[in-house]
């Protein structure tokens, strides 16, 4: 068997041992990655909380902080001297509250609305459609979210104005339609994860004990697709507290609070003002978020 | 296929079932009659039907064709909550946002059983299947096992005419399955329930079953007692689904035995003598062959062997008085095989 040479076949260093190979300096850093989480964990996110931070948040910060300030009345130029003015307007100044009580309203009743309609949907395409229908109808679901969000509205308008399919007319009741309307599968959807994680044997379980639908409903499924109805809501209540552009198409005369933060931003051109008026909404938005966090709708978002 | 029983002890009785998914035929034709009182396998291979039959016993299908009858009563129209039958789940099912006394009351609260009853016998259920001071807790902080009592227990709290298990024991490991098999057989004798469990473990089904129905694509294959499934298998399917299948047939049937078909003989009946020569009983046949594979597993020894005259048999030997070094010497030997001719059976083909 061994060569004339006495050598083996491969090639060796001149020990007759081979060498560690020292590793390339990309294995190196590989390696130190590997070896300490927290860097990988904090180069991979260091990008996107820069972007959170500055863009996001910084620019709330300065919205914030632009609420404190005043424009001059005559030359319309800001006035940066701090002062109370603004929240003082918003809170005492009848029409503001008006107007944050009914989008309040608005976004509980289009939340309500949404909740109806969405839930027996998501439980047929969760629990009763086969699963080539299932995928037809989620696509259902989602087509008409491709389609533009003023395509939309107008549609709406047309159907709505008084010689239309409808003929209802302008006003409130128009906008919590359309409103419903535009933020339905934004509520179809979660509660339709939320069905889908709900196992089968749970409704054969409580068939089998003898309940039978409604108590069904009730007792089982309700109170574990409760959190996803709540993340719905977190979609359908912000989206719709904050919208103007289907309030200004289909909206008639009564306005919302996008509305007053538009036209003070606008034509009146007092953006300290309309700072002050969209803290409004996020003060909202952040208690509805601080009661619902218990009910681990958080975690289904 | 099917032995007919009087109508007052049959607790299931099952009539020419069928039942399609599309153009699969899931359960194609089954008769059974299952006795009050009887503790009742169905044994087969995933897709066999069987759990299929028990949901559709259970009331979750609908049968294509055919009938369901509990007690004497045709129940195939009616819905699960209209049945007197209680199933315990393969995942369980516990509610998870429900407290584990929550859970066992659950039946007799939609069955407007009084406050004080519905939590005396809720107590009482718990306590039979091993888990008194269980109630408070939640079905997550529990052990797959201490899981499977909470479903038993919420089922059997329910007094229902017969108790249907889905591969009840699937989700446990080995001992604590061991454990289970005989504590499930004395819950049933205690509680006098006609229990009827799916199982494709023959180990599982052969243990605790009064009566076995072994299933095979839809159908039933055999219905018996362990004992004639194990020993009397009806078809080539059973012979091999049940313990080992060990088929002689063709021309070694020819050559060893005498005679023409396809007989099987169960491992543990075959004796490996090493001595060729040596002198076998009068009632005895014998074969010769070569060790092919030796496989020592503690207690015994499986020997596969290729016998001179065609096919292959497995020999299981108690290792009396050998360890694993002397059994493993014999591979690649040669032995005689002898059993005697009680122990084999003319298999239908």
């Amino acid at each position: 068997m061994g060569s004339a040479s006495g050598t083996p076949a491969a090639p060796a260093s001149p020990t007759g041992r081979t060498a560690p190979v020292r590793p390339g300096p990309r294995r190196r850093v590989a390696a130190a990655l590997h070896r300490h989480a927290g860097v990988r964990l904090s180069l991979l996110l260091s990008a996107p909380l820069a972007w959170l931070g500055v863009a996001y948040l910084g620019a709330l910060a300065a919205l914030f902080v632009t609420a404190f300030w005043s424009t001059d009345s005559f030359t319309g130029d800001l006035v940066r001297t701090f002062t109370w003015a603004n929240f003082h307007d918003v809170v005492t100044i009848e029409v503001y509250r008006t107007v944050a009580l009914r989008s309040l309203g608005v976004a509980a009743a289009v939340t309500l609305i949404d909740m109806v309609i969405a839930f027996p949907m998501a439980f047929a395409m969760a629990k009763v459609a086969s699963p080539r229908a299932q995928r037809w109808l989620v696509i259902a679901v989602l087509t008409p979210l491709w389609a533009s969000y003023l395509v939309k509205a107008y549609a709406w308008r047309v159907m709505l104005s008084s010689d239309g399919l409808l003929g209802w007319g302008y006003g409130l009741t128009a906008t919590v339609l359309t409103l419903s309307y535009l933020w339905l599968p934004y509520m179809i959807l979660p509660i339709y994860a939320g069905l889908e994680r709900l196992p089968d044997s749970l409704l054969d379980a409580a068939g089998d004990l003898g309940a039978r639908g409604w108590r069904t409903f009730r007792t089982v499924v309700w109170p574990l697709t409760f959190p996803a109805i709540v993340a719905g809501s977190v979609f359908t209540f912000s989206l719709s507290l904050g919208d103007y552009i289907a309030v200004k198409i289909v909206g008639g005369k009564s306005q919302l609070i996008g509305n007053v933060v538009y036209d003070n931003i606008g034509a009146a051109n007092n953006l300290p003002f309309a700072a002050a008026v969209a803290t409004i909404p996020v003060v909202i938005m952040l208690v509805y978020l601080a009661a619902v966090r218990r009910t681990g709708a958080l975690e289904n978002l | 296929m099917f032995s007919v029983m009087p109508d007052q002890n049959v607790a299931v009785r099952l009539r020419g079932l069928r039942k399609s998914f599309g153009a699969v035929e899931a359960v194609a034709g089954v008769d059974l009659d299952i006795a009050d009182g009887e503790f009742f396998a169905m044994l087969g291979p995933s897709g066999s039907g069987k759990t299929t039959v028990l949901r559709m016993i259970a009331g979750f299908e609908s049968p294509t064709a055919g009938t369901v009858e509990l007690g004497g009563r045709d129940v195939t129209g009616l819905a699960p909550f209209e049945r007197d039958v209680n199933t315990v789940f393969q995942d369980y099912a516990l509610f998870p946002h429900m407290s584990v006394l929550e859970n066992v009351e659950y039946g007799l609260r939609v069955k407007k059983v009084g406050r004080a009853e519905r939590r005396g016998r809720a107590v009482e259920a718990l306590r039979s299947v091993r888990l008194p001071g269980f109630e408070k807790r939640r079905p997550a902080q529990l052990s797959g096992g201490q899981r499977q009592r909470v479903a038993l227990a919420r089922a059997l709290v329910n007094r229902p005419r017969v108790l249907l298990l889905d591969e009840p024991l699937g989700a446990l490991d080995l001992k604590l399955r061991e454990e289970m098999q005989v504590e499930l057989k004395e819950i049933q004798r205690r509680a006098g329930i006609t229990f009827l469990f799916v199982t494709h473990d023959q180990g599982e089904a052969l243990t605790m079953s009064d009566r076995i129905a072994v299933f095979d694509q839809g159908r039933v294959e055999q219905v018996g007692t362990p004992a004639e499934v194990y020993e009397r298998p009806s078809t080539p399917f059973v012979a091999g689904f049940v313990g080992t299948s060990n088929l002689i047939s063709g021309e070694a049937a020819r050559t060893v035995l005498g005679k023409d078909g396809t007989f099987s003989v169960r491992p543990e009946k075959l004796r490996l003598l090493l001595d060729m020569e040596a002198p076998v009983g009068d009632g005895d046949h014998s074969a010769t062959g070569t060790v092919a594979e030796v496989v020592y597993a503690g207690a015994a020894t499986r020997f596969v062997v290729d016998l001179d005259a065609g096919g292959r048999l497995i020999v299981l030997q108690q290792n009396l008085d050998v360890s694993s070094m002397d059994v493993t010497a014999l591979r690649g030997g040669r032995v005689r095989l002898a059993w005697n001719r009680r122990h084999e059976f003319a298999i239908a083909s």
